[in-house]
C-alpha cells in the first residue's frame, strides 16, 4: 500500500475533539466555584463531590445542560428526549474517583454542523457528537517531566469544571481549515455566553490526521469510509490554540508525506504537539487501545430534556448578525464581518448605530476603537464602563467639534494610556475647534497684516489665498476647519 | 460488650436535646461517614479514616435526638453474608456466640440483639440490613430505593443500595425509618414520597383482608427448619385474616447470578477511588517504605496501596466486576444481568399484582457456625437468594423474626411494592 501510495498525490483528512470549558458559575455536580482565584490555593476550591471523598454524591448542575443546548441549538444538532451520564473508568491521579463522569449513549447533542469560510470558500463541517463530561485535576511535575519529576503534586480545583467535548466528523481537507474553524467555534460560543477564551486552559484540543490518496478525494472534500479505513491515523494531542492546530497539522502532513515518499508506512499512533519547539512527538507509552469499561452513572438519574431545545433561548448568532448588519446599516461585507466576530463588539456597535450615522459608527469602531485596543492587548470588555466617555468624544467629531485625526490619534490614545476623561485632555491640549469667533478674528487680522497676499490674490493669484488660509490656522493652532477658512477669506476679500 | 466485637469504633456523638429519638442510642454502620469520627467500611484502607463530614442520614439522627453509640463493625466494604470478612475481626452472633450475626451490617444487629445499642442503622445492598436481622433475631427494613439518602453511605454497589433502620421490633424500626426517609437534595436519587411519613403508625398488626403472595421459587431451597417456621407464620397470619396465594417468579432463578455480576462491576468503579492519593491507606505505609520516592510510578504506588489495603474477598469482586464490564464481556455478563434485572422487576410486578405483600424465609438457612462460609464464597452468595432479588427490583422489604429452628432464630420477608413501606411494616407487625 504505502509504494503504491508513495507515487501519488496525497490530501489530508482531519477531524477534531474538543474540548470547551463552560462558564458556569458552579461546577458541574457540585457547588464549588468555577471561578478560579489567580492566588488560589491549591485544593482550596473543593469539597467533599469534587475531591471524590467516599460516600459522596454527584448531582448535576443544570446550568452545565443549558450551556450544553445551546450549544447544541447554535450547531443545529439534534438533543435528545433523555441524557444520562456514564463512568469512564481508568486510574489517574488527577482523577479523583478513579472514573470520569461523562456522557456515552446518549449525549447532550448529536448530528450537528457548523459553516466556516476558508479563503472564500464556504465548507460545512460535521459534528458528529457534543457531550458533557467534568474536568479532572490539574497535575504538576516537580523537576522534571512526568518520566523524570522527582514528585508530582495534584490540584483538584480544576476538578469538576463542566467541559462540554465536541467531536467533528473527518470532515477538514487542510490545516487552515481547522484553525477557521476553531476561530468560528470560538465565536459561536462566546455569542452563546457560555465560554471565556481568556481563560486559562479554556479550549484543548485533539486532532485525528490521515493521508489519502488526492484523486478519492471528491470535488465536494468527499471519501468514501473504505478510504478512510485504509489510512492510517495519527492522533496529535495538546493543542491549545487555533494558531496551534493549524501548526501541529502542517507539521503533520509534511512529516507524513515525506513518510510516504520515502516508502514508509504512517505509524497509527498517538502523538503529542509540543508548541515551543514547533513539532510533534511520539507518546512512547505505545499502549493497547483503552479499555474504559463504561457504563451508566445510576447516581445521576436520566434527565429529560426534549423540551429544552425550545424552552431555551439563543442569541441571534455572528453568521446571521453580519447579514443583518449589512442590510440593516449598510455596511460592506468587511466591516460587517469584522464587527461581528465578537459579540462585545457588535453589541458595541449597535450601540453606537443607534445614536450616530451606521458609516460614522462603524469606522469609530472597527478602525480606531478596535485598532489602538488591540495594539494595547485590550478588549472591549475593558472599556465598557467608559462608554458615555466615547460616546461622548463621536459627538465632538459628528457635530464638527473636534477632528477626527485628534479625537483618535490624541483623545482616545491618552484615554486608554493613561485613562483620563476626554473634557480634560481636549482642554489640557487645547483641541477643542476654534469658534466662528476666532476664526473670523484671525482671518481679520491675517488680511490686515499682509497687504502684499491681498494684493496678489486680488490680482488673480491664487496661491496667495492658500498663503493666507495657512496664517489663519497657524493663528488659530490647526484647530480652524481650512474650508471654513478659505470660505470666510473669500467672502472678505469678494 | 468487647465480647460480641459489634464496634470498630465505640465514640459517642451526642444529637439535639429533643426529638422522636431524644434517649435512644444508636449503632451506625462503619460505612456511613460521621464527620471526626473514623469511618473505615471494615477494611484496612480505610483504618484512620476521619470523613470531614456527616452523612445525610447522620445529620438527620442527630436532628432527632439520638446518640450515636458507636460505629458498627461490618464485611468489609459490606462484601460479606457474615461480618468475618472486617479487618477488624468478626462479630459474634449474641444468640450463639459460636455463630455469625449474618452480614455484611453484622455489628448493627448484633448490637441490637444485644441491648448494646436501642437502634441501628444498615446498610441493604443484597439483604446485608435483613440476613443479620435474621440471624439475630431482630427486626431490619430494606427501603425502596430512593428513599433514604445515601449521602455520606460509602459505595460499595450504588444502584442496589439503601440505608435501612435496624430495631427489636417493628414499630421501633419503622420510627427510625421515618427519621431517615425523605428526599435530599444531595442524592439525586432521593424520592420525595418518605418526606412526611408516618411508618411507625403502620405497626397496626392489621393484616385482615391482607393478600400474601408466596413465590415458591423463594421457599423451595430453603432448609427443612426454615421452612417448617415459615410456614406456620404464614398460617397464623391466615388465622388473622390474611390471605395466602402462591405465585411463581421464575426470573429469581437468575437473581443471584445477575445481582453478582452488577454488584461487582459497580464496585469495581466504586472503590477505584481507594489509591492511596487523598485519603486511606497510602502507599508509603502500605509498602512499608521510607518515602514516596521508594513506591515507584504512580501506577505502582496505587497497586501498593490497593494490594495491601483491600482484603480477598474484595479483590475477589473488584476483578470479577473488572472483568464484566471489560470489553468483549461487557454484553454477556453485565449486560445480561441488565436483563435479567429488568425480567426481575417485571415478575415483581406481576406477582404484586396479585397479591399486596410477597412473602419468603429472609435467609433460606439458620445462621452459619463462624468460619464456615469463607472456605467457599459460592455458599456464601447462593444464601442471598432470597434478599438480593428485592435489590434488583428497587422494592422495599423487611426481615421480621418468625419463631426458630433448632433454638436459632428465623426471618421472614416481606416485600411490598415500591414505595409501600406501610404495608410491610403492618404485615410485619402482625407476627410479633
Ligand atoms: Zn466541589
Amino acid at each position: 500500500m504505502s509504494q503504491a501510495l508513495a507515487d501519488r498525490e496525497l490530501a489530508a483528512v482531519i477531524g477534531l475533539e474538543v474540548h470547551v470549558q463552560l462558564e458556569t458559575d458552579t461546577k458541574i455536580f457540585c457547588n464549588c466555584s468555577t471561578d478560579a482565584a489567580d492566588d488560589e490555593e491549591p485544593n482550596s476550591r473543593t469539597c467533599p463531590v469534587c475531591l471524590g471523598l467516599p460516600g459522596a454524591l454527584p448531582v448535576l448542575n443544570e446550568a452545565a445542560v443549558e450551556s450544553a443546548v445551546k450549544i447544541g441549538k447554535a450547531l443545529d444538532a439534534d438533543i435528545p428526549e433523555e441524557t444520562t451520564f456514564h463512568r469512564k473508568n481508568y486510574f489517574y491521579p488527577d482523577l479523583p474517583k478513579g472514573f470520569q463522569l461523562t456522557q456515552y449513549d446518549a449525549p447532550i447533542c448529536a448530528d450537528g454542523e457548523l459553516e466556516v469560510r476558508v479563503e472564500g470558500e464556504r465548507r460545512e463541517i460535521g459534528v458528529r457528537r457534543a457531550h458533557l463530561e467534568e474536568d479532572p485535576g490539574s497535575i504538576q511535575h516537580e523537576g522534571g517531566n512526568i518520566d523524570t519529576a522527582d514528585y508530582t503534586l495534584v490540584n483538584y480545583n480544576r476538578a469538576g469544571t463542566p467541559l462540554m467535548e465536541i467531536v467533528t466528523r473527518p470532515d477538514f481537507r487542510s490545516p487552515a481549515e481547522t484553525r477557521a474553524f476553531l476561530a468560528k467555534l470560538e465565536e459561536v460560543l462566546e455569542y452563546l455566553g457560555v465560554f471565556d477564551a481568556t481563560r486559562d486552559g479554556s479550549l484543548r484540543v485533539d486532532a485525528n490526521i490521515s493521508l489519502v490518496p488526492a484523486d478519492e478525494v471528491g470535488d465536494d472534500g468527499d471519501i468514501s469510509e473504505d478510504t478512510l479505513e485504509d489510512a492510517n491515523r495519527t492522533e496529535v494531542k495538546n493543542i491549545s490554540s487555533h494558531k496551534g492546530a493549524e501548526q501541529a497539522l502542517a507539521y503533520e502532513v509534511t512529516r507524513q508525506k515525506n513518510a510516504v515518499k520515502r516508502g514508509r508506512e504512517v505509524e497509527q499512533e498517538t502523538r503529542h504537539w509540543d508548541e515551543s519547539r514547533g513539532v510533534t512527538v511520539s507518546m512512547r507509552s505505545k499502549e493497547a487501545e483503552k479499555d474504559y469499561r463504561y457504563f451508566r452513572e445510576a447516581d445521576l438519574p436520566p434527565l429529560q430534556v426534549s423540551d429544552w431545545k425550545e424552552r431555551i433561548p439563543i442569541p441571534e448568532l455572528p453568521d446571521d448578525r453580519r447579514e443583518r448588519f449589512r442590510a440593516e446599516y449598510g455596511l460592506s461585507e468587511e466591516a460587517a464581518s469584522k464587527l461581528t466576530s465578537r459579540k462585545s463588539v457588535a453589541d458595541l456597535y449597535e450601540q453606537l448605530a443607534a445614536e450616530f450615522e451606521p458609516d460614522l459608527a462603524a469606522t469609530w469602531v472597527a478602525d480606531n476603537l478596535l485598532g489602538e485596543l488591540n495594539y494595547r492587548d485590550m478588549v472591549v470588555a475593558d472599556i465598557t464602563d467608559r462608554l458615555d466617555e466615547i460616546e461622548y468624544v463621536i459627538r465632538l467629531v459628528a457635530e464638527d467639534e473636534l477632528t477626527a485625526k485628534n479625537a483618535e490619534e490624541v483623545v482616545l490614545r491618552r484615554m486608554l494610556d493613561e485613562g483620563e476623561s476626554p473634557e480634560a485632555i481636549i482642554e489640557e491640549e487645547d483641541l477643542g475647534k476654534a469658534s466662528g469667533g476666532e476664526v473670523e478674528q484671525a482671518v481679520a487680522e491675517a488680511i490686515e497684516e499682509n497687504p502684499d497676499a491681498v494684493a496678489d490674490y486680488e490680482s488673480g493669484d491664487d496661491g496667495a489665498l492658500n498663503f493666507l488660509v495657512g496664517q489663519v490656522m497657524g493663528k488659530t493652532g490647526g484647530s480652524a476647519d481650512p474650508g471654513q477658512v478659505n470660505q470666510l477669506l473669500r467672502e472678505e476679500l469678494a | 460488650m468487647a465480647e460480641l466485637n459489634a464496634y470498630i469504633t465505640e465514640e459517642r456523638i451526642d444529637g439535639a436535646d429533643d426529638g422522636p429519638l431524644a434517649g435512644k442510642t444508636v449503632a451506625v454502620k462503619d460505612n456511613i461517614s460521621t464527620e471526626g469520627v473514623a469511618t473505615t467500611c471494615g477494611s484496612k484502607m480505610l483504618e484512620g479514616y476521619v470523613p470531614p463530614y456527616d452523612a445525610t442520614v447522620v445529620e438527620r439522627l442527630k436532628d432527632a435526638g439520638a446518640t450515636i453509640n458507636g460505629k458498627a463493625n461490618m464485611d468489609e466494604f459490606g462484601m460479606g453474608t457474615t461480618t468475618e470478612t472486617s479487618h477488624f475481626g468478626a462479630t459474634l452472633n449474641p444468640v450463639d456466640t459460636d455463630r455469625v450475626p449474618g452480614g455484611s451490617s453484622g455489628g448493627s444487629a448484633a448490637a441490637v440483639a444485644a441491648g448494646e445499642a436501642d437502634l441501628a442503622l444498615g446498610s441493604d445492598t443484597g439483604g446485608s440490613v435483613r440476613a443479620p436481622a435474621a440471624f439475630c433475631g431482630v427486626v431490619g427494613i430494606k427501603p425502596t430505593y430512593g428513599l433514604v439518602s445515601r449521602y455520606g453511605l460509602v459505595a460499595y454497589a450504588n444502584s442496589l443500595e439503601q440505608i435501612g433502620p435496624i430495631a427489636p421490633t417493628v414499630e421501633a424500626a419503622a420510627g427510625l425509618l421515618d427519621v431517615i426517609a425523605g428526599s435530599d437534595p444531595r442524592d439525586a436519587t432521593t424520592v420525595d414520597e418518605g418526606d412526611d411519613s408516618n411508618y411507625a403508625a403502620a405497626a397496626d398488626g392489621d393484616v385482615d383482608g391482607m393478600t400474601i403472595g408466596v413465590p415458591v421459587e423463594l421457599v423451595e431451597g430453603a432448609d427443612e427448619g426454615v421452612v417448617e417456621t415459615f410456614w406456620d407464620a404464614i398460617d397464623e397470619l391466615e388465622d388473622q385474616g390474611a390471605e395466602y396465594v402462591e405465585v411463581s417468579m421464575p426470573s429469581v432463578e437468575k437473581a443471584v447470578a445477575a445481582y453478582y455480576v452488577i454488584a461487582m462491576s459497580e464496585a469495581s468503579s466504586n472503590l477505584a477511588r481507594f489509591d492511596g492519593t487523598r485519603y486511606g491507606l497510602n502507599a508509603v505505609e502500605a509498602g512499608d517504605y521510607d518515602d514516596l520516592s521508594e513506591a515507584g510510578n504512580w501506577n505502582e504506588a496505587f497497586a501498593t496501596a490497593r494490594e495491601e489495603g483491600f482484603g480477598p474477598e474484595v479483590k475477589r469482586r473488584i476483578l470479577l466486576g473488572t472483568f464484566a464490564l471489560s470489553a468483549g464481556y461487557h454484553d454477556r455478563y453485565y449486560g445480561k444481568a441488565q436483563d435479567a434485572r429488568a425480567w426481575i422487576k417485571q415478575d415483581f410486578d406481576e406477582s404484586l399484582d396479585e397479591a399486596d405483600v410477597l412473602a419468603s424465609p429472609t435467609m433460606p438457612v439458620p445462621p452459619f457456625e463462624l468460619g464456615e462460609g469463607l472456605e467457599d464464597p459460592r455458599t456464601m452468595y447462593l444464601a442471598d437468594a432470597n434478599t438480593v432479588p428485592v435489590n434488583l427490583a428497587d422494592l422495599p422489604a423487611i426481615s421480621v423474626p418468625a419463631g426458630e429452628a433448632d433454638g436459632l432464630p428465623v426471618g421472614l420477608q416481606f416485600i411490598g411494592p415500591k414505595y409501600g413501606e406501610e404495608t410491610i411494616v403492618r404485615a410485619a407487625s402482625a407476627l410479633e
